[in-house]
């Protein structure tokens, strides 16, 4: 194994185009995956002093641009009309503890794509795209399509995460994440986030994924639809929480049965929608 | 697979070290296998358990999830760190007061995530006390004593 620290981004995609090379970011999940001897990358190209991909920015046309080393803690803190971040930040303050939360990286996490992980399901949420860099060049691909599977995603080998691009979302759009977990800092047994506009009493924006219920999250475009130009009472929002929990594939593993996922989702789903739809009111 | 060593200096408890080690090597590994401080537990070794907690530039860090040769510049405060002149430090004061302590192998850690908390406010309530001890398992005694402890010092604040 050797260890490169490169200055530079352009030195960093040149050490990543070598055959065995891994980016290490904060080393939160590649670390630890390094200790448990699953991985043993040839070449660990640290981004630490790469200069350029930290730290959030909104942008003239009310997007937000979220370097990959910028910390889960910073994004946590980061707060905006941007109904997208806000869904963002709050997935951050429940990334794990406050001690990984301090070092590890939001590039770093949706690379690695964990599908219990809090970044995946809120991105696809909110329609972000995922900013690629080789020396090939820069390319960016919708969160939709970036995560692909169980610990995999779109980017190739010698692609390197450099940024998360936010959409602006709708004005005046609520935004809710919601995080079932056995304990506080664990991954999750489910989760659902959601950014919901009403105007005039009648749902104008409806996005609303789900996460860890499946290889990669779920949106239903049908049940987001069904949704427009309604008012959001109960009923309706539990005939699209159940459409969209039906289509989730949840697994079984230690953390909860594949049954018990399946009766927490709809009321998950529901919860979220609700609270979106209600902003300034607490979950 | 090579295993060529790597030259890194680290600075420990405002002290500068050398070392030689793979580039594998994670903090955890530096401190306690090659420079001695032993004071830093080794747990889960995947970051899940705190016991390897330590400061990195003033803010907790797992040192299991960081690699020696990544530290840098970045100044390490260990639990050997913390007291001063064999003074222990008013965190590890109120530990012992409250008695909050059993096998005492997750205390280094809980001292170094309270000693992280009390620097950034110096009277938390109840629920950032737990938030900040979110990270840290204690398997033998629990966390009523330890928050209990963390209580006194903040009632204790000017």
């Amino acid at each position: 194994m050797e260890f490169h620290s490169p200055t530079t981004l352009d030195d960093a995609l040149r050490l990543l185009a070598r055959e065995g090379a891994r980016p290490l970011a904060g080393g939160q999940s590649l670390v630890a995956m390094m200790n448990l001897e699953l991985v043993s990358p040839e070449h660990l190209v640290s981004l630490r002093r790469v200069p350029g991909l930290r730290g959030i920015e909104t942008r003239a046309d009310g997007s937000v641009r979220i370097g990959a080393m910028s910390t889960h803690a910073e994004l946590a803190a980061s707060d905006g009309p941007s109904p997208g971040l806000r869904v963002l930040a709050a997935a951050a303050r429940v990334v794990a503890y406050p001690a990984v939360r301090n070092f590890g990286t939001v590039g770093g996490s949706i690379a690695h794509a964990d599908p219990a992980a809090d970044y995946p399901v809120a991105l696809v949420a909110v329609d972000a795209r995922v900013e690629l860099a080789s020396t090939g060049g820069h390319r960016e691909v919708a969160a939709a399509a970036f995560f692909r599977g169980v610990f995999e995603t779109t980017a190739r080998p010698d692609e390197m995460v450099t940024a998360i691009i936010v959409p602006p979302g709708p004005a005046h759009g609520g935004a809710h994440f919601e995080k079932l977990s056995l304990v506080a800092g664990d991954f999750a047994i489910a989760q659902a986030a959601a950014i919901i506009a009403v105007a005039n009493g009648r749902c104008t924006h409806a996005a609303i994924a789900v996460g860890a219920s499946g290889p990669r999250p779920v949106r239903v475009a049908t049940a987001e639809q069904a949704l427009l130009g309604h008012p959001l009472d109960a009923g309706t929002i539990v005939a699209a929480a159940d459409a969209i929990a039906a289509a989730c594939t949840p697994g079984h593993d230690q953390r909860a049965s594949a049954a018990y996922r399946r009766r927490v989702l709809p009321v998950l789903v529901a919860r979220a929608i609700a609270a979106a739809a209600r902003p300034g009111v607490p979950a | 697979m090579t295993f060529r060593k790597l030259h890194s200096s680290l600075m420990v408890n405002d002290d500068p070290h050398d070392l030689l080690a793979t580039p594998g090597t994670t903090l955890l590994e530096a401190l306690r296998d090659h420079l001695g401080f032993t004071g830093t537990k080794r747990g889960c070794n995947h970051g899940v358990c705190g016991a390897c907690t330590v400061l990195v530039d003033g803010r907790i860090a797992r040192a299991c999830l960081m690699l020696a040769a990544d530290v840098g510049e970045r100044a390490v405060t260990t639990i050997e760190g913390v007291a001063t002149d064999g003074r222990l430090s008013p965190v590890q004061h109120a530990l012992v007061a409250a008695g909050a302590i059993q096998c005492g192998f997750c205390t280094p850690g809980f001292v170094m995530s309270l000693t992280e908390l009390f620097a950034r406010d110096p009277a938390p309530t109840r629920e950032g006390i737990r938030a900040a001890l979110a990270g840290n398992l204690c398997r033998c005694s629990g966390y009523v004593k330890i928050v209990e402890a963390a209580e006194s010092l903040a009632g204790s604040a000017p």
